[in-house]
């Protein structure tokens, strides 16, 4: 009976006590550490960022800076507003919208309904890969060279048109992605059933598959325009600025965004435009975040 | 409880939980030295779960819990101060699928020994780890091949080699069989007849005449479906010599269980 | 029962209109799909047609000449190429090691699940936050106090070339800095996801012989989900290079070379970002040619990351 020890060694010799001074228990140890700070470092600009701005613009709502136009520079702290940034942000990025859905979606479905794994499906999805990795400012500068300076709509230059056509070549390959991924992860026997009853394709696809796909693409979708809601390279050269409010010509002239006065008054001398700077991250940030909220909110309702 | 020299491994009054729910209950078990020794019973009774908790792998499931004591040698390895990597160089382990590293055969085999900081000739001790799990007819033309390379009962032949060449003291096997054609498993059950004279096995299997073909002793697991109605929790039936359990089991339940997969 | 009722059926026999919304989708489609080729085509078109006139003019010298002057209408962009290469990939040299440790972190289980939870969670949150909103707290927050570190760098270390000059504010270093946070978020996401495709079985065998968690991760784990994160790592890279708000903001977009890392300098997307809005004549041409050698480098990089992973992939 006394032939159990109480310690973790056996009367045999047999030693399986945890030995912290042992060299390989101290690397491993370090090692543990040293992953958990990194990720700490990891996680402190984040904090920082969003403390900052949650402070330094929070401390500049007010009504009135969602109903004025931005002042001229070197004008009084505290005045002026960002509205017509926030109204313009709104019109550039649905107007993007507009125009990537149907061809990011349409495109979506040609490669996971039509096309399969055949070899004009991979070109496509390799082409979408590498459009996703085209920086942002080569799609301004695109835009510029092929519709600002040809004067090719309706003979305007910088125009909200131009802006929001460089920003849905940015959307594009994310709503493609996700369509074409989120169409190849419904059941194939859902498809079947469909055109087995002689359904044509064209209703098998957009009565049954793209409505058991809609979470997934919605994810897509709202992803890509909290994307484009901040951008701002493409649009400071098609969209460029502007201190009024847009009305009805304003398709084509230029218009104010939040991003691009962020830029504009954040290298602007004057206290009062930095200010201005700050108050419209502030929104910009809430814009964005809720926007990537609701889509993870999203996705997790796909994944169920 | 009867604890000898010749145990190996005792199981006292042990009950493992998987984030609240019972796997296994109130286990009392003395495993002897220097044999082979089978777990059976239907599937879900928790036997893999028992043979898992002896080299602390359960560790490795989140919300495992253990209460107990499981003794190895007469030491407690659940208590605080046990490193679980001694623990598992001590006791090695085959699984249910083959699981080389994705690395060559020779390297599947070296890893292992290294870590454990084995200094004499490694390529003799590769060579003699791979003939004891008789698989070095196969692999000794490749050795730099890649352990994915070969097929499903020689891969299994590699991952017991890769275990003796850690020299371990005790050898668990969690149905090292089940993925594998006959031919195979007739050969890896070969390879445990040699293995036994060196070490301590214990085998876990869903196959009644591999027990019957390759153990000494055997312990027969029932699950029963707890209140509930959510899984079920396995306990100890009956445990005995082999030729005991086959031929004159005390308990109704393992005469049933045997009788019903033999007819 | 009503004897006329026979056309139940009026669509067995498919009507034209039907056969002709079948047909039209599917050629809508085709043209959706298309226009992803189309675009990726016009880019380099437009932009090469643009930047034809600077490329007959200058050459190859255009790369290897750092005199970058509107006024004398002279143009040379290394100190733009040079700025992006060198910013992103010291940037990356930062990046690497916080992304990849924090996805280890994230993916094994020394502290509780929820805290690992909240630590991927937030870090994926830092990639959502807007590039430029990013350089507005690198200019005013993030530079002002990383200040002292640099001149310490350049009063102890200055007789390094790279810490050569005096900080004056915006700069190189900083530059790297905010690169570095901009891109850790890819590298986590994606190694982390790699790292989670490991299958339990080699994580087991591992501790199965009694090896350490550290010896598993990289004896075993990290090889096993090496071509995922390399691919991250490159696409980080991609990304990196072709970042522009937050550089432009913080980096002082001076074409004058410097090999101090604390002078100011400029990247190729920050040049465009600067000078594309007012520049008229052989500029545009100038600046189209720096795009264009932009579009290249990054096409590169994620053509060999799309194609190192493919690679690495086939061997597992």
């Amino acid at each position: 009976m006394d032939y159990i020890t109480n310690n973790s060694v056996s009367k045999l010799g047999i030693n399986l006590k945890f030995n912290p001074t042992n060299k390989r228990n101290i690397i491993n140890s370090l090692l543990s550490l040293l992953a958990t700070i990194f990720a700490s470092i990891a996680v402190i600009p984040l904090l920082l960022v969003i403390g900052y701005i949650l402070i330094k613009g929070g401390a500049q709502i007010s009504i009135s800076l969602f109903t004025q136009l931005p002042s001229p520079p070197g004008d009084d702290l505290g005045a002026g507003g960002i509205g017509n940034a926030i109204q313009g942000t709104f019109i550039i990025t649905i107007l993007a919208t507009l125009i990537a859905v149907p061809i990011g979606v349409g495109g979506g479905i040609y490669l996971a309904e039509y096309s399969k794994n055949g070899s004009f499906a991979k070109f496509i999805r390799f082409g979408v890969n590498v459009l996703s990795g085209v920086p942002s400012i080569i799609a301004g500068v695109f835009i510029y060279g092929m519709i600002v300076s040809t004067r090719l709509i309706l003979g305007s230059n910088f125009s909200a048109t131009a802006g929001s056509i460089a920003l849905s070549i940015l959307m594009l390959p994310t709503i493609i992605k996700t369509t074409d991924e989120g169409l190849k992860l419904v059941s194939d026997n859902l498809r079947k059933g469909a055109l087995s009853l002689g359904a044509t394709k064209f209703t098998s696809i957009t009565r049954i598959t793209l409505p058991s796909a809609f979470n997934a693409i919605a994810t897509g979708i709202i992803l890509s325009i909290a994307r484009a809601a901040g951008e701002t390279a493409p649009l400071i050269f098609t969209a460029l600025f502007s201190y009024y409010w847009a009305d009805s010509n304003s398709l084509l002239n230029p218009i104010a965004s939040l991003s691009v006065l962020i830029y504009n008054f954040a290298l602007e001398p004057y206290e009062a435009q930095n200010q201005l700077a700050w108050a419209a991250s502030f929104v910009l940030i809430i814009l964005v975040l809720f926007l990537s909220m609701l889509s993870r909110w999203l996705s997790r309702l796909a994944s169920r | 409880m009867s604890y000898n020299m010749n145990t190996c491994i005792s199981f006292e009054n042990v009950s493992i939980k998987y984030g609240g729910f019972d796997a296994v209950r109130n286990l009392y078990l003395d495993i002897p030295k220097g044999k082979v020794t089978a777990l059976i019973g239907p599937s879900g009774c928790g036997k893999s779960t028992v043979l898992r908790s002896i080299n602390r792998m359960n560790d490795l499931i989140v919300g495992c819990t253990i209460t107990g004591r499981v003794l190895y040698e007469g030491i407690d390895l659940y208590s605080p101060e046990i490193d679980p990597v001694e623990v598992r160089r001590m006791i090695g382990m085959v699984f249910q699928q083959p699981n080389p590293f994705p690395k060559s055969i020779y390297e599947n085999i070296a890893f292992g020994a290294r870590i454990n900081g084995y200094t004499g000739n490694m390529d003799q001790l590769v060579e003699e780890s791979l003939k004891k799990a008789a698989v070095w007819e196969e692999c000794k033309d490749k050795l730099n091949e890649s352990g994915c390379s070969l097929s499903g009962g020689q891969q299994q032949r590699l991952c017991i080699a890769r275990t003796i060449a850690t020299q371990p003291d005790v050898i668990l096997m969690d149905e090292p069989c089940s993925a594998l054609d006959p031919i195979s498993t007739l050969k890896i059950e070969e390879t445990m007849h040699e293995l036994k004279k060196e070490y301590t096995i214990i085998i876990v299997t869903h196959n009644m005449q591999q027990a019957v073909r390759v153990s000494d002793m055997t312990a027969f697991y029932n699950a029963e479906a707890k209140g509930g109605g959510t899984g079920k929790v396995g306990y100890l039936v009956e445990f005995n010599d082999t030729e005991k359990i086959f031929n004159s089991p005390k308990q109704q339940a393992t005469k049933d269980y045997i009788s019903g997969r033999f007819g | 029962m009503n004897t006329e009722s026979k056309p139940i059926f009026k669509l067995r026999k498919r009507s034209d209109t039907e056969k002709l919304i079948d047909k039209s989708f599917k050629g809508l489609a085709l043209i959706m799909a298309n226009s992803v080729a189309l675009i990726l085509f016009a880019i380099f078109l437009v932009i090469f047609s643009g930047s034809t006139e600077s490329m007959a003019r200058y050459g190859l010298q255009f790369i290897t000449t750092s005199d970058w002057n509107p006024v004398l209408d002279n143009y040379g962009a290394f100190t733009a190429i040079y700025g992006t290469i060198t910013t992103s990939i010291l940037s990356l040299l930062i990046a690497v090691p916080l992304g990849v440790g924090s996805a280890i972190f994230i993916t094994e289980d020394f502290v509780p699940i929820k805290i690992r939870n909240l630590v991927s969670n937030l870090i994926e949150l830092l990639a959502a936050i807007p590039s430029v909103v990013l350089g507005l707290w690198a200019i005013f927050i993030m530079e002002p106090f990383l200040r002292p570190f640099f001149l310490f760098l350049n009063k102890f270390l200055g007789w390094l070339p790279i810490f050569g000059s005096e900080p004056i504010g915006p700069g190189i270093a900083p530059a790297i800095i905010i690169l570095a946070i901009m891109i850790l978020p890819i590298i986590t996401s994606i190694s982390r996801d790699s790292l989670n495709q490991v299958p339990q079985n080699l994580r087991l065998a591992a501790y199965g012989v009694g090896a350490t968690r550290w010896t598993t991760i990289f004896i075993v784990i990290l090889p096993a989900a090496i071509s995922g994160i390399i691919g991250g790592i490159l696409l980080a890279l991609g990304r990196a290079m072709g970042e522009t708000m937050a550089v432009t903001m913080i980096i002082g977009n001076s074409n004058n070379f410097s090999w101090s890392l604390l002078a100011p300098g400029n990247t190729i997307s920050a040049l465009l970002a600067n000078q594309f809005g007012e520049a008229d004549g052989s500029q545009v041409s100038s600046l189209m040619y720096a795009g264009f050698i932009l579009m290249i480098l990054t096409l590169l990089v994620n053509i060999f990351a799309q194609w190192l992973v493919k690679k690495i992939r086939l061997k597992y």
